[in-house]
């Protein structure tokens, strides 16, 4: 879409806060409407956007396919990981209130946190790979 | 660290699957994987000895009490339910190396490891849980890896085969969500025990009716019960081997459990069995099934796909003694789970072995095979044996227990129904048996050669599982003995 000057422009300007405003979404789900799915499939089409306007190649430059391979592990294995680091600290598994025993309702807020962001992490780059995946469809 | 065990069973195959994907090293990744799935089945161990020991455990996911959180609860069923799955699982992963050698290419193999870990994950899942919502959760989770599993198989022919269970698989578990669904509406309640008390609940009883409907097709879909069956021919003809055996020997059975629960644990057997008369319904579909499927597998010239009709025909026998809804049809139903799940998967590994050599596992380049690979073939027909239901096979206890419960109802039709249905077990298992000793070797079949013992090993082991099961049955027969008093009595 080498011609469509005004496409390019606006869509240029608005990825930072779309990828902004999916943060805001990430860090406000322990509290109010949002959380880690929802900030996952925002930031995805931040570079959905990024992929029409620019092509794949271009998306592909900046979201490398192995990179978001590691980080659709990753951000399973930082829910897991919370998981099993409630287990060794004493509670059952995912009972957040384990890391700070003393105030459990603190412990509560963090570990929401952590694993909201292990979801938001894994659903951006499954989002993406799922693009990549069937935009690149007979030229990988 | 003891008390830990429920959610350790969920998360060592869970956490694995991403570890799988970072590591990528073919090599490392499959050691990893096949560590990981036999410290799954020492997991499973554990919890079946406490089961047995001291009654159902219970746990409180993230401490929050139920029915307001997730619960998981193992009982005697789910327990011998999680042993089983897990145990296939590792046998299955250590058969894999060298047999997906050919089958899958060496660059995807990292994510074979990973996405087998997942759908273990699933399956063991949907078998520990005591949350309704839980269970869809792990449904789609096993569902969908074993779609990417399937569609992994080199042939041109995996893909529509994979799509073709996408599209039932995701029909059924429509139908089971929505079922889950309008039961949420009636009690509002997910968690299985807190329901079983609330229902039925008088004036709502045509929801309970709808939602028993839609649960009763999603179920049937997803274990193939006769006549919607239609998706599993293909998807284990042209599946890889290794994936073949795996979801053969697991993911119906784990359907049949899903089936067992809800109509005894939650529905219970008055309300499912008495005022619905289910058994009636299921009856009739689960003789048809024996008869039709096992006509059309003597007539299948892939043997994976006889195998598979042979499933078929096998899912029959198992909801037909869950249809007696009486202490010894449901021992019968769920020793066949266990011991189907046997001899399926022993079998299956033999095509594997076959599959490896022959690259074929059509009847005629079998021809003369029992002299090239007369292991394989040994292991063939044990397991023939076992599916047909010859004395000292765990075949036959599963089909001793299914004529005892029909003879118990004084049924005597059904009784001597199955024990026709076994003579066309000996028309397939037979047809392969002549042709592998009784013909003139093909020109693949000369040129092959016996198995490499890493395949061997593991095909035997389940082989000879067969057997043993077949001579000592208290820890199969018995404890679904158990499990079916279990289930009969209510949530324990």
């Amino acid at each position: 879409m080498t011609g469509h000057t005004i496409l390019r422009v606006v869509s240029k300007l608005l990825l930072p806060y779309v990828l902004l405003f999916a943060l805001y979404v990430q860090f406000h789900g322990d509290y109010g409407p949002g959380g880690g799915f929802q900030a996952g499939v925002i930031f995805a089409a931040g570079f959905v956007l990024y992929g029409l306007i620019y092509g794949l190649a271009a998306v592909r430059r900046v979201a490398k396919p192995r990179a978001i391979e590691i980080l659709i592990a990753a951000g399973v294995l930082l829910y897991a990981g919370t998981g099993i680091a409630t287990m060794l600290m004493g509670g059952n598994f995912l009972d957040y209130g384990a890391f700070t025993p003393a105030h459990p309702e603190k412990g509560q807020h963090y570990g929401i946190l952590v694993i909201e962001l292990g979801v938001g992490m894994t659903v951006a780059a499954v989002m993406i790979a799922v693009y990549s995946t069937f935009a690149g469809r007979g030229r990988a | 660290m003891e008390s830990q065990l429920p959610p350790l069973q969920i998360v060592i195959p869970l956490v694995a699957a991403p570890i799988c994907v970072l590591l990528r090293n073919r090599v490392v990744t499959l050691g990893f994987a096949i560590a990981v799935c036999w410290a799954t089945f020492g997991v499973s161990v554990a919890l079946l000895d406490r089961v047995l020991a001291s009654g159902a455990i219970v746990y409180e996911m993230g401490g929050w009490a139920a029915p307001w959180g997730i619960e998981y609860r193992i009982d005697a069923l789910n327990a011998f339910v999680l042993l089983f799955v897990s145990g296939i699982g590792a046998i299955v992963l250590t058969f894999a190396p060298r047999s997906m050698g050919d089958e899958i290419p060496a660059s995807r193999q990292y994510l074979f490891c990973a996405v087998y870990l997942l759908c273990l994950t699933g399956l063991l899942g949907i078998a520990i849980t005591g949350d309704l919502f839980n269970v869809f959760v792990f449904l789609e989770v096993s569902a969908l890896s074993s779609y990417a599993l399937i569609a992994m198989g080199g042939r041109r022919k995996a893909l529509p085969a994979a799509f073709q269970y996408l599209v039932m698989g995701t029909i059924g578990a429509t139908f089971i969500l929505i079922g889950i669904g309008l039961m949420y509406m009636m009690t509002g309640t997910l968690n299985m025990e807190d329901m079983a008390a609330r229902l039925p609940i008088d004036g709502g009883v045509r929801t309970t009716l709808v939602a028993v409907a839609f649960l009763t097709v999603g179920i049937a879909l997803k274990m193939a019960l006769f006549p919607l069956h239609g998706w599993l021919p293909n998807a284990y003809a042209y599946a890889p081997s290794v994936v073949t055996a795996f979801l053969a020997a697991t993911a119906t059975k784990v359907s049949v459990y899903i089936l067992l629960r809800f109509m005894f644990s939650v529905f219970g057997i008055e309300f499912a069995f008495e005022d619905l008369a289910l058994g009636r319904a299921l009856l009739p579909l689960a003789l048809l099934g024996i008869f039709v499927a096992s006509i059309v597998a003597i007539f299948q010239t892939n043997i994976k796909r006889m195998l598979a009709y042979s499933s078929v025909a096998q899912i029959g026998y198992m909801v037909l003694g869950i249809s007696f809804a009486t202490a010894t049809g449901l021992t019968a139903g769920i020793v066949h789970l266990f011991n189907h799940a046997l001899i399926k998967g022993g079998l299956f590994m033999a095509m594997g072995c076959v599959m490896l050599r022959l690259r074929s596992v059509d009847i005629e380049d079998m021809a003369g095979l029992g002299r090239t690979m007369p292991w394989t073939m040994a292991a063939w027909v044990v397991g023939g044996l076992g599916l047909i239901g010859v004395p000292a096979t765990a075949g036959f206890i599963s089909k001793w227990y299914f004529i005892q419960a029909a003879l118990e109802q004084g049924w005597i039709i059904v009784a001597v129904l199955v024990l026709m249905s076994s003579l066309l077990a000996v028309a397939y298992v037979w047809r392969v048996v002549e042709t592998a000793y009784f013909r003139e070797p093909s020109e693949r079949a000369r040129e092959a050669s016996e198995a490499p013992l890493s395949m061997l090993i593991p095909t035997w082991a389940l082989i000879g599982a067969t057997v043993f099961f077949g001579l000592f049955t208290t820890r199969s027969a018995g404890v679904a003995r158990q499990a079916a008093e279990a289930l009969l009595g209510g949530l324990p």
